[in-house]
């Protein structure tokens, strides 16, 4: 397992926020993260990515124990994740807020900056051609030198996703990379992390769009309430007499 | 590729031979002031307008490099050159040491915080005694020797003090688009998403206060070495808020905004101390308060990304017709 | 030795009660727009500096007083309307450094007008010390005190018993909800500085006949009245009053046994003591952008 997480449990004043939450993620697969508003889905993004400590259970990546790290820390150990409500560095071009999101694919610090030795030049090219192949990939690449709050709103979220993607995680957090795109962007941008995961980089993904979930996920588990109520393939949550009944309603089908 | 992207401070490099020319003292008195200036606020540029990290007591830097360089040369007869070094790294440390807590404040506190710090150091410059020489000041600072040249007067300081301009500008501009630099405006942007990008925002902040704060000690020790006295009132709250003035009237986050601040503002001062009095007989500084005050408001109201911004009224259409599409 | 420390004492709290009074106005407007008002210390120096002016033409005092409070609530308000209202879309930050150009302008405004010449008030009432178990009491004090005990609870009963002051208290909660009700946050905006400046000025012609008047004394009064507020929370009125009386009773001891020299570091370092300390305490009064 790559991203293993036992017994988490949060509480916000009296609310359960989470409640015991446990599953694991392997690396190269997605595993998508389904529930209704207010299940707790985003709230076990800020405990994984160190923006909330959790107050029990454990997180490890490759074995390692991560809860108490900082949230650089935990990006440097390979997590990143992208925001729900968007979190773009307004004030830079679409290439330089990948290239920020590249910050751990370098190693140049302050003093080296500002003294600017011969090898500044070669890594800056070095991130600078990664970031456009990034954007080239994921569809951006035209719109690479404008300022990225002149995007619309779909692009800044595959943005959002492309800085997540540039210092190469083994793991990115998607919070509802599908919200706001039409159906043909929602159907690259499937096709896109299904070929980002043959490439070894395993997800989560919270989504409501069920297309995209029971196409791209190889596991799904379901929150409701904070509470983990089924976890499986898509074939056996959809079957999950309980996930019908508690997150779908009565009336609603699967597609 | 490196020319092309320096063309501006080549320019530069150019309009410095002018004064040269004309060579009068009033000129290059009013320059060195401009630079001295002008590299604390790089720093605090820097600071503001990319770490989004406002100082409200930088003229405290500026004054503990003053000090350190006349006491030591004064007290201590060290070698000036040393003295300055020294003018520079004593801020740093002492920003290093207050800058842990202190950055952690957000915005309202921090200003709040560095303004009471600027204020207690102004008081200790003031109740210094002996060591400080007290509201009367010290005098005597010898001139500033490295190697051979001694920097003896106007036109040699001036010539030190924009050569060393010049390599901070060169130092920012490789700072700003470099990885830290980018790093820097993604803390201003959003903290959250930085460290998510692996940012140490506690780090860098820390960072950009520290460099601030060594930019801010070098000009005061190159002011004491100028004008070769010193005592606690060119270091007041005043002159910090002088300083963000500067670096708001330049425009936060632009390369060439710390010097057109500093430009701005010192010839401002310049202008209105031979103006008003013709227009005004027998006004005096009480003019110049209040036209600060009103330009400092005016700016924050109408034009808060700086004079800089100005320039991008005439940019932006030329970009718009060379990509239609954008 | 006993009669000097209870001298002290009481000339502790009166300072102490002078930074109150600011320190109410600054959290005050504070609570109701979120602007942290360094201009503060300016209305009371011009308010101060008006009486001055006023009393020479021979006016009795209470009519001085009442046209002074008028003369800078006009002030505030007016100043309120040319930049604080044309900036609503500033960072709390930029408001800062507006306020801030408004004190520098001010300042200036006083200098020019006023010069930079020390003026004392007439006391309001007639009569020498007051003595108490031996130390003495200036009697302008008393009114000093009463002032407070008037702003204080003229502020209760305002946000209290009053509809605009619910009003007002259910408008920092909720603006949208405020909205809906037909509670225009343009006019409580204007409304907080008007007061503001009204309540400075009432300060300052109060603290005219016990400390001299100068142009530049603006600027410390304003920091030390923060300081005030801060130790109290910033938002907290009851805390301000007392942040404000702790903060004049240790500057007395402290000029008085130490050195009178330091007693504007004593503040600073209490101030900074307070932020760096329990910043904890004091942040969350703070309302930050939610990302």
């Amino acid at each position: 397992m790559l991203l293993e997480l036992s017994g988490i449990s949060k509480h916000f004043g009296g609310i359960v926020a989470v409640k015991d939450i446990g599953f694991g993620v392997k690396e190269g697969s997605i595993l998508a993260l389904i529930g209704p508003n207010g299940a707790g889905k985003t709230t076990l993004f800020n405990i994984i990515t160190g923006a909330l400590p959790p107050e029990a259970g454990s997180v490890t990546i490759n074995g390692r124990e991560i809860v108490g790290l900082k949230p650089f820390e935990i990006a440097s150990a390979g997590i990143t994740r992208t925001f729900q409500n968007l979190q773009l560095f307004g004030s830079m071009t679409v290439l330089e807020n990948v290239m920020a999101g590249a910050y751990l694919r370098s190693k140049k610090g302050f003093v080296r900056s500002f003294l600017s030795f011969p090898g500044t030049c070669r890594e800056e090219k070095k991130i600078r051609e990664e970031s456009l192949i990034l954007l080239e990939e994921i569809g951006l690449a035209e719109t690479a030198g404008l300022p990225a709050t002149q995007l619309p709103f779909g692009k800044q979220r595959l943005l959002e996703i492309a800085r997540a993607l540039a210092s190469r995680p083994a793991l990115v957090l998607l919070d509802e990379p599908a919200a706001g795109l039409n159906p043909s962007e929602t159907e690259a941008l499937t096709d896109y992390l299904k070929k980002l995961k043959t490439k070894g980089t395993a997800m989560i993904l919270i989504e409501h769009d069920m297309q995209t979930v029971m196409e791209a996920a190889d596991r799904i588990v379901v929150l409701n309430f904070g509470q983990m109520i089924a976890e499986g393939t898509p074939a056996e949550i959809q079957a999950h007499p309980e996930v019908i009944k508690a997150y779908l309603g009565e009336d609603e089908k699967i597609a | 590729m490196h020319l092309k992207n320096h063309k501006g401070l080549i320019l530069l490099l150019f309009l410095l031979v002018i004064p040269l020319k004309i060579d009068s003292n009033y000129l290059y008195s009013t320059l060195v002031i401009i630079a001295i200036y002008s590299i604390v606020v790089q720093g605090l540029g820097i600071l503001m307008g990319y770490a989004g990290q406002v100082s409200f007591g930088h003229a405290a830097f500026f004054g503990l490099g003053g000090y350190t360089a006349a006491i030591l040369t004064t007290r201590f007869q060290w070698p000036t050159l040393l003295a300055l070094l020294a003018a520079a790294i004593l801020p740093g440390i002492i920003a290093a040491i207050i800058g842990r807590q202190t950055l952690k404040l957000r915005e309202l506190y921090l200003a709040l915080a560095t303004l009471g710090f600027g204020i207690l150091v102004h008081i200790i410059f003031n109740e210094g005694g002996e060591l400080t020489g007290g509201p009367s000041g010290m005098s005597g600072i010898p001139n500033l020797t490295i190697g051979i040249i001694s920097f003896d007067n106007d036109q040699k300081f001036y010539l030190l003090v924009w050569f060393m301009l010049l390599l901070i500008l060169v130092g920012i501009y490789n700072l700003v688009h470099s990885r830290t630099g980018r790093a820097l405006c993604s803390i201003r942007e959003s903290e959250y998403a930085a460290e998510n990008a692996g940012v140490d925002c506690a780090r860098l902040k820390l960072q950009a206060f520290i460099f601030s704060a060594l930019l801010a000690g070098l000009a005061g020790g190159l002011y004491a070495f100028y004008v070769s006295f010193i005592s606690p009132s060119p270091f007041s709250f005043h002159t910090s808020v002088q300083f963000v003035l500067m670096a708001v009237i330049g425009g936060l986050g632009t390369f060439w905004g710390p010097l057109l601040g500093a430009v701005v503002v010192v010839s401002l001062n310049e202008l209105l101390r031979e103006i008003v009095p013709l227009l005004i007989p027998g006004a005096g500084g009480e003019y110049q308060i209040i036209i600060y005050g009103i330009i400092l408001v005016g700016l924050m109201i109408f034009q808060p990304k700086g004079l800089s911004s100005i320039g991008r009224y005439f940019r932006l259409p030329l970009k718009k017709e060379l990509k239609p599409e954008g | 030795m006993g009669e000097q420390l209870l001298q002290l004492l009481l000339t502790g709290l009166t300072l102490g009660s002078i930074y109150s009074i600011i320190a109410l106005t600054l959290v005050t407007t504070f609570n109701v727009t979120g602007i942290l008002n360094l201009a503060q210390g300016e209305f009371v120096v011009i308010g101060a500096l008006i009486a001055v002016s006023l009393q020479g033409t021979g006016m009795p005092m209470a009519v001085v007083f009442l046209v002074s409070v008028i003369l800078v609530g006009i002030l505030g308000g007016l100043l309120e309307r040319l930049t604080i209202n044309r900036a609503r879309g500033a960072s709390s930050l930029g408001m800062l450094i507006i306020t801030i150009g408004l004190s520098i302008s001010l300042r200036g405004l006083a200098l020019l007008i006023w010069g930079t010449d020390t003026y004392s008030l007439p006391a309001f009432s007639q009569g020498g010390s007051i003595m108490i178990g031996g130390a003495a009491l200036n009697p302008q004090s008393i009114w000093i005190f009463a002032l407070v005990a008037v702003t204080l609870a003229g502020l209760y009963g305002f946000f209290e018993h009053t509809f605009w002051g619910k009003a007002v208290k259910a408008s920092v909660y909720n603006q949208t909800g405020a909205r809906l009700q037909g509670i225009n946050l343009n006019t409580i905006s204007l409304l907080a500085f008007v007061s503001a400046g009204g309540l400075g000025a009432a300060a300052g012609v109060s603290i005219g006949p016990i400390t001299m008047v100068t142009y530049d004394m603006g600027f410390m009064l304003g920091v030390k009245g923060f300081v005030a507020a801060a130790i109290g929370g910033l938002s907290n009125v009851g805390g301000a009053v007392i942040g404000g009386i702790l903060l004049g009773i240790l500057e007395s001891f402290s000029s008085g046994l130490i050195s009178s020299g330091l007693k504007d570091a004593i503040s600073i370092i209490i101030l900074l003591g307070v932020l760096l300390i329990r910043p904890e305490g004091i942040i969350g009064a703070i309302r930050e952008r939610k990302i």
